[in-house]
């Protein structure tokens, strides 16, 4: 039963190498857990101490869930006076959720179309990059380019400076090009951004697809591009995968030039979450809740594709 | 199917002459073998004829036409590479298909299901049709890998070492349908490898290759009984010929070195020769000798038993003669 394995690890070291694992995954957890129970706790259940986690119960750490957050998340609202509010019952359950506050919701907040401008911003320039990487990256790993390696070095020399650092040219750089707070121009800042990275990550993985395949297609009586569609494409679509999870998470996250480049029409999520805080005091619920549905897409995404991403990792480590 | 023709045709990759003027006429229906070593330019020279890699100098004429400036495409050539050469992500059937869909051959659905068929069983693998092509073992992507060629009817089958990464058994087998398959289509087929007995079994004519010269080409009876060099001599033959200074027997001085196969050498009486090791093999014996310091390798007769120490007699019969630089003399 115990017998020496060169391959295969112990019942103890299995069991050990597991704790670890579960170990970190829940201390990892923990802030994200607090994050989407805060979104249903009332503000005063938010901040009282000692803190309260278990959902529903009337125990001391116990509390009721409730949409409050999301509904100061999604609407702007007036207080009224106690006329007003016995003249007008509630339109609707959310209406009814904010007269505990003597509250009307007067309309929609700037949320749902911040979330938007993520989306698009994100995905588009997340298209964009793997798009124009998949073929730069092709071109790099297959044909002879005259200063190839110095063009590389050059693509990747693009992250080497933080974004402060490149903060003011390119501010200026888009109010003379009309891109400011536009979502193009937000596209296109963080393609440039991103596109060193796809162009590294992917160049690693199509040098690892033998030449043969393309070599046999072009005898088989295709021409370069329908090799490269039909043979090259499907095998690096992990690389692909897990590049454009990479380029989204960057889009997705990104603070700095959002803040400086966005305001009225372009504005991500990111530099919209803390401007909650300024409205009515420090309405943690809804920050919450902000946070756990701007969580969301990235996880999806990751979810979507995550064979991919795993086999991405491993497969371009070994293969270069 | 058709002739193909090399004319003068060279590359080099940096200060490597991979292929160095190589002139030679592939006739149709020809099963040609290119033989020679690592490093000799079989590869090159396939892959010069595909369009893969680009002449330096020389012409390719395919059916009388200059393809020189075709793209592997319109040459229409199928070639078996080595290895890795299936879609790992298509199914065997996809695989097979694969040429026939290209843009240029365009087969209808109905007649790419009849041909892929037709080919599966000619390879023994019918039942592996669904099977994605990375499930398949090592002998069985080799065979789909010629399916792929030969599912098509192109000018001519490029094949290099085809055989070479199959076991004994199925790479017996194979040559013996692999030729029957060429014989049967009249197909002209250029094939590349270092297996001598693919070459001598298989062709109709047989081009060695030296350092990416062509040193002869001719049938595999002409280059086995009439070798224009050492080295041409030392490419067949099993045992490998015997070269040996010729002052060491009587009576042959036509050359200074004289080539003995196993068949060149009669045992019974001449010159000593100490009996180093016998090899058995089943159904021949090998002998490893040694006469005045210089090895010699023959064959005896499998029932003879002879120990290590002993001593026989040989003596040369009709030898070949080379001069000092190893061409042939007479």
């Amino acid at each position: 039963m115990s017998s020496f394995s060169v391959n295969e690890p112990s019942n103890r070291t299995k069991w050990f190498a597991g704790s670890l694992v579960i170990l970190y995954a829940i201390i990892t957890m923990i802030p994200l857990v607090w994050i989407a129970l805060t979104g249903f706790k009332s503000p005063a259940d938010a901040i009282s101490y000692p803190p309260k986690y278990i959902i529903g119960s009337d125990s001391e750490a116990g509390f009721q869930p409730t949409l409050e957050g999301y509904v100061n998340l999604f609407t702007t609202r007036t207080r009224q006076t106690q006329e007003f509010l016995d003249a007008n019952p509630p339109e609707n359950w959310a209406d009814e959720i904010v007269r505990k506050y003597d509250m009307v919701i007067v309309g929609p907040s700037k949320f749902g179309e911040r979330f938007l401008n993520s989306v698009i911003i994100g995905f588009g320039s997340t298209f964009l990059s793997v798009f124009l990487g998949t073929l730069a990256a092709y071109a790099f790993s297959r044909f002879k380019i005259p200063l190839a390696d110095d063009l590389l070095f050059f693509i990747l020399s693009t992250r080497m400076m933080p974004p402060i650092a490149v903060a003011i040219p390119i501010f200026l750089m888009f109010r003379n090009l009309g891109l400011s707070d536009t979502h193009l121009g937000m596209i296109l800042l963080y393609t440039a951004v991103n596109i060193s990275l796809a162009v590294w990550l992917l160049k690693s993985f199509i040098d690892g697809i033998p030449t043969e395949y393309e070599e046999a297609a072009l005898i088989d009586g295709y021409t370069r591009f329908q090799a490269f569609y039909k043979v090259v494409l499907p095998q690096a679509a992990t690389g692909i995968a897990s590049t454009a999870i990479f380029c989204l998470i960057f889009a997705w996250n990104e603070y700095a030039f959002a803040v400086l480049l966005t305001t009225a029409n372009a504005q991500t999520a990111p530099p919209f979450i803390p401007t909650i805080i300024g409205i009515g005091g420090l309405d943690w619920p809804a920050i919450a809740a902000g946070v756990t549905l701007f969580l969301l897409p990235v996880m999806i995404f990751t979810i979507l594709l995550r064979k991919h991403l795993l086999r991405g990792i491993t497969f371009g480590a070994v293969r270069k | 199917m058709a002739e193909v023709q090399l004319n003068g045709i060279s590359k080099a990759f940096g200060k490597t002459q991979a292929v160095k003027d190589i002139t030679m006429t592939i006739g149709d229906g020809d099963f040609v073998v290119l033989l020679g070593p690592t490093g000799a330019g079989k590869t090159t020279t396939l892959r010069l004829i595909s369009g893969l890699e680009k002449l330096d100098s020389g012409s390719v004429f395919i059916g009388g036409r200059d393809v020189v400036h075709d793209t592997p495409a319109q040459r229409d050539v199928a070639m078996v590479f080595q290895q890795y050469s299936l879609y790992p992500h298509l199914t065997v059937r996809d695989n097979l298909a694969f040429p026939l869909r290209s843009p240029i051959l365009k087969t209808p659905e109905d007649e790419i299901t009849r041909k892929v068929q037709e080919i599966a069983e000619i390879l023994q693998i019918p039942h592996k049709l669904d099977n994605k092509a990375t499930a398949l073992s090592g002998g069985e992507m080799q065979r789909v890998s010629i399916g792929r060629a030969l599912v098509r009817n192109p000018s001519i089958y490029l094949m290099d070492e085809p055989l070479s990464s199959l076991d004994a058994k199925l790479r017996a087998d194979l040559r013996v349908e692999l030729k029957r398959i060429q014989a049967d289509l009249g197909s002209t087929l250029l094939y590349v490898t270092h297996d001598q007995i693919e070459a001598m079994t298989m062709a109709t004519h047989i081009g060695v290759l030296e350092e990416g010269q062509l040193v002869q080409y001719g049938t595999p009876k002409e280059v086995y009984e009439n070798p224009v060099s050492v080295y041409v001599a030392s490419r067949l033959g099993q045992p490998r010929i015997n070269i040996l200074p010729s002052n060491l027997f009587p009576g042959t001085h036509k050359g200074p070195q004289i080539g003995l196969r196993p068949e060149n050498i009669q045992q019974g009486d001449g010159i000593e020769a100490r009996v180093l090791r016998s090899e058995h093999l089943g159904d021949q014996t090998r002998l490893h000798l040694e006469v005045q310091g210089h090895p010699v390798t023959t064959l005896t007769d499998p029932h003879q038993d002879v120990g290590s120490d002993a001593t026989i007699k040989i003596s040369p019969q009709n030898p070949l003669y080379f001069d000092a630089s190893g061409a042939r003399v007479v």
